[in-house]
């Protein structure tokens, strides 16, 4: 294989529990997201926009749609001969066979695929985030640092810190402490997992880690402690601009509303960095006499006849007459008949709500997204009348 | 083995459709939000799995094999036949063939090296969704030299006039093939026959200076040969001219139109990697179709609206064919246009055309 300067690892095997029935039987990168994405779809397309051709996806839980999915990588324009997208599940190997056991195990079983690019430098990314980010020019600042290792950090409020990994830094942004969730936190930088290392000062300490029983083989955790041990140089790169954890119902139903603004602070149609997804190549949408839609996103293939308010409708969504919708996230073929309301609440790919039926109207919890699918639509529903 | 090829010849296409095909051919030209003509033959002959497809172009096919690439998008770029695309350059100087007897003559290869043992000949102005497939099966069950397709038309039209009429027999049969413009059954452009009698025919009518295979070939041999009748009824509409084009890309709103021409059969076309729409609070939109990547901020009725269009607030788009990545400012106000790609309009002005005869704006336009 070619040399590259610098080779992306993306950790896609994670199964996102806290998403619920959403990944019950497909893995959290790919799931949807803005109406035409899945999560994966923005860490591979900034990998694109970024000059880095050859991505390694580390994928375990569910990974059949993943993998069907990514494909050669042709939608991301990762169809390389010299590099180019490659699928690594967890093998067989000489002296046994496990799952991946961390984020650090995942690549320390993978040394061998680093290996034969021969890179001066490693990409970590995980497949959990929504953000635009441009790989390359933080690589240049871990180059004009000469830095062992470089996290992209992003500035959170106080009060939140504790739900992040926080980096505590000197005033140059090197690096003196890594804290997971720390209950008194000492700095507002947390780190969006998102790691460039020095492809030998990782594999040396992948090598002494993955010999490490007692270790939970996790970056965060294990690697980054272990280098900052060693006294290696590592620096915090301070990123500006819309990044968001996907991890919970409520926080993919968040994420999903900040596109509706009318100047929403992702934007997606910005001609010089696409984010790429598969196309599934449908007609353009049908917006019919007496239908009403303001402030939503609505993909091609929808047939929309009630009204759409505040929401975000995926392809081949049909929206019957005098249905109302707001304030939701409509994923992919869901069927939804006349006379209908929904409010508040995530309908899964290919579910059919039938005429009539109200969706999260009356509510316990005005915070609690709804999930519903095909199963869960007879339990959280209220049929308002029949005829 | 693949039985079956297909040609798509582009020499036929009537061109009355004046700004639209000024830059382009035919078969180029952008149609129902996100495709273009060229799609909708190509979708059939990709869903009939055909060993390849021959595309024969004469002028202004740039923007055509920009369009369709190595025909990935209707899953065309394979290692043995898929899509060729054959643009007119032959320096044979003992040729002596005519018309789009050059096409063939020059391209005998194309015919040669596969397999299949019969061809499926199309144009691509009559949009349609028929079975490819089961027009072979057809043609085979009737022992045919040749077998044509028609749709009885209930409602003729003016841009009907100018298409060929097909007479049948009882049975289906081929009895006469004219001009008489007040004849329901219109010829469809498409026409199949076995690979052994067209290369033979091919050879015979250069030899005696013909010009053109259909007309001289299977219209005048009529009586010789055994030419069947396949009838179509799914959606058809021919776009040969202005007026046609825009009639039928409105009645595309209704909603049996929609569904005849996308619901059964997926029709492909090139992919863009367009955002989905977005409406903004004070969009309004009514009775139309629009593509992805588009940013609404105004009031659309009644209109078809191609990729990545921006429609900004108080902007009022009326009946009206908007093509990709236009840009209409604030209260500008649209009625009966056609506008080319890429016209960026600015506020408060105001286009209105008729309603039989649009207003045509050419593609790049500021206005």
């Amino acid at each position: 294989m070619k040399k590259k300067e610098m080779v992306a690892m993306l950790l896609a095997g994670g199964q996102g529990k806290r998403l619920k029935g959403l990944t019950k039987s497909l893995a959290k990168p790919a799931v949807y997201f803005g109406g035409t994405y899945r999560i994966i779809d923005f860490p591979l397309s900034n990998c694109s926009n970024s000059g880095i051709d050859t991505v390694g996806v580390l994928t375990q839980y569910e990974p059949l749609i993943l993998h069907s999915y990514i494909g050669v990588g042709s939608d991301w324009d990762l169809n390389r001969k010299n590099g180019g997208v490659f699928v690594l599940p967890p093998h067989e190997r000489e002296n046994g066979s496990s799952w991946y056991r961390g984020t650090a195990d995942a690549i320390y079983r993978n040394l061998k695929f680093v290996d034969q690019f021969d890179p001066e430098h490693v990409l970590i990314l995980s497949g959990d985030h929504i953000y635009k980010m441009d790989y390359h020019a933080m690589l240049q600042y871990h180059k004009e640092r000469n830095a062992d290792c470089t996290i992209s950090v992003i500035d959170v409020p106080l009060e939140e810190a504790s739900r992040f990994g926080i980096l505590n830094t000197e005033d140059d942004l090197k690096i003196y402490e890594f804290e997971e969730k720390p209950p008194q936190p000492k700095s507002t930088l947390a780190s969006m997992g998102v790691y460039i290392f020095k492809w030998e000062i990782l594999r040396k300490h992948l090598l002494e880690d993955g010999e490490n029983v007692g270790s939970s083989h996790d970056f965060g955790k294990d690697i980054i402690p272990l280098m900052l041990e060693d006294g290696n140089s590592l620096f915090a790169y301070p990123f500006e601009g819309y990044w968001r954890d996907v991890g919970t119902i409520t926080s993919l139903w968040e994420a999903n509303m900040d596109l509706l603004s009318d100047t929403p602070p992702l934007n997606l149609n910005d001609p010089s960095w696409r984010i790429f997804t598969r196309n599934p190549n449908q007609p353009a949408q049908y917006v019919a006499p007496g239908a009403k839609v303001s402030g939503c996103i609505i993909n091609e293939g929808c047939i929309v006849h009630g009204e759409v308010n505040h929401s975000v409708l995926f392809y081949g969504v049909e929206v019957g007459e005098g249905s109302v919708i707001t304030d939701s996230v409509i994923m992919p073929k869901v069927k939804i008949g006349k006379n209908v309301r929904i409010h508040k609440a995530i309908i899964s790919e290919n579910t059919v709500i039938d005429d009539y039926m109200e969706i999260g109207i009356e509510r316990e919890n005005e915070n609690e997204i709804l999930l519903i699918d095909n199963k869960s639509k007879k339990r959280k529903s209220v049929v308002a009348k029949t005829i | 083995m693949k039985q079956l090829m297909g040609v798509i010849n582009l020499d036929h296409e009537l061109d009355k459709l004046n700004e639209l095909t000024y830059f382009r051919c035919g078969a180029a030209v952008p149609f129902a939000s996100r495709y273009r003509l060229i799609d909708f033959v190509l979708s059939n002959m990709m869903r009939a799995d055909l060993e390849s497809v021959g595309l024969f172009v004469r002028r202004k096919y740039r923007s055509l094999m920009d369009h369709l690439g190595d025909g990935k998008s209707w899953d065309m770029n394979r290692k043995h036949g898929g899509l060729f695309i054959l643009p007119p350059d032959w320096n044979d100087p003992t040729d002596t063939s005519l018309g789009d007897l050059q096409h063939y003559h020059n391209n005998l290869d194309l015919f040669k090296r596969g397999s299949a043992k019969y061809i499926v000949f199309s144009g691509s102005q009559h949009i349609n969704t028929i079975d490819l497939q089961d027009l072979y099966s057809y043609h085979l069950e009737k022992g045919a030299d040749v077998t044509v397709v028609y749709k009885k038309i209930e409602e003729l039209q003016p841009e009907h006039d100018l298409c060929q009429r097909i007479e049948v027999d009882e049975e289906n049969k081929v009895t006469n093939i004219h001009h008489e413009k007040d004849h329901p059954n219109l010829y469809l452009d498409i026409f199949i026959m076995e690979k052994k009698l067209f290369l033979e025919q091919v050879e015979h009518c250069i030899a005696h200076g013909e010009s053109y295979f259909f007309r001289d070939v299977i219209q005048k041999n009529r009586h010789k040969f055994n030419i069947a009748a396949y009838e179509y009824h799914g959606y058809h509409a021919v776009i040969n001219s202005l007026e046609s084009y825009y009639k039928n890309s409105l009645e595309l709103l209704q909603q049996e139109n929609y569904f005849s021409l996308f619901k059964e059969s997926p029709v492909q076309t090139k992919i863009k990697y367009e955002a989905p729409t977005r409406y903004l609070e004070s969009a309004n939109v009514s009775n139309s179709l629009v593509a992805n990547g588009c940013i609404i901020g105004g009031t659309v009725e009644n209109s078809v609206i191609f990729r990545g269009v921006q429609i900004r607030k108080g902007a009022k788009i009326i009946n009206s064919v908007i093509m990709q990545k236009c840009v209409i400012e604030e209260n500008a106000v649209i009625e009966n246009v056609i506008m080319d790609k890429d016209v960026h309009l600015s506020k408060n002005r105001i286009l209105v055309g008729d309603s039989k005869r649009p207003f045509v704006i050419a593609k790049s336009s500021k206005i």
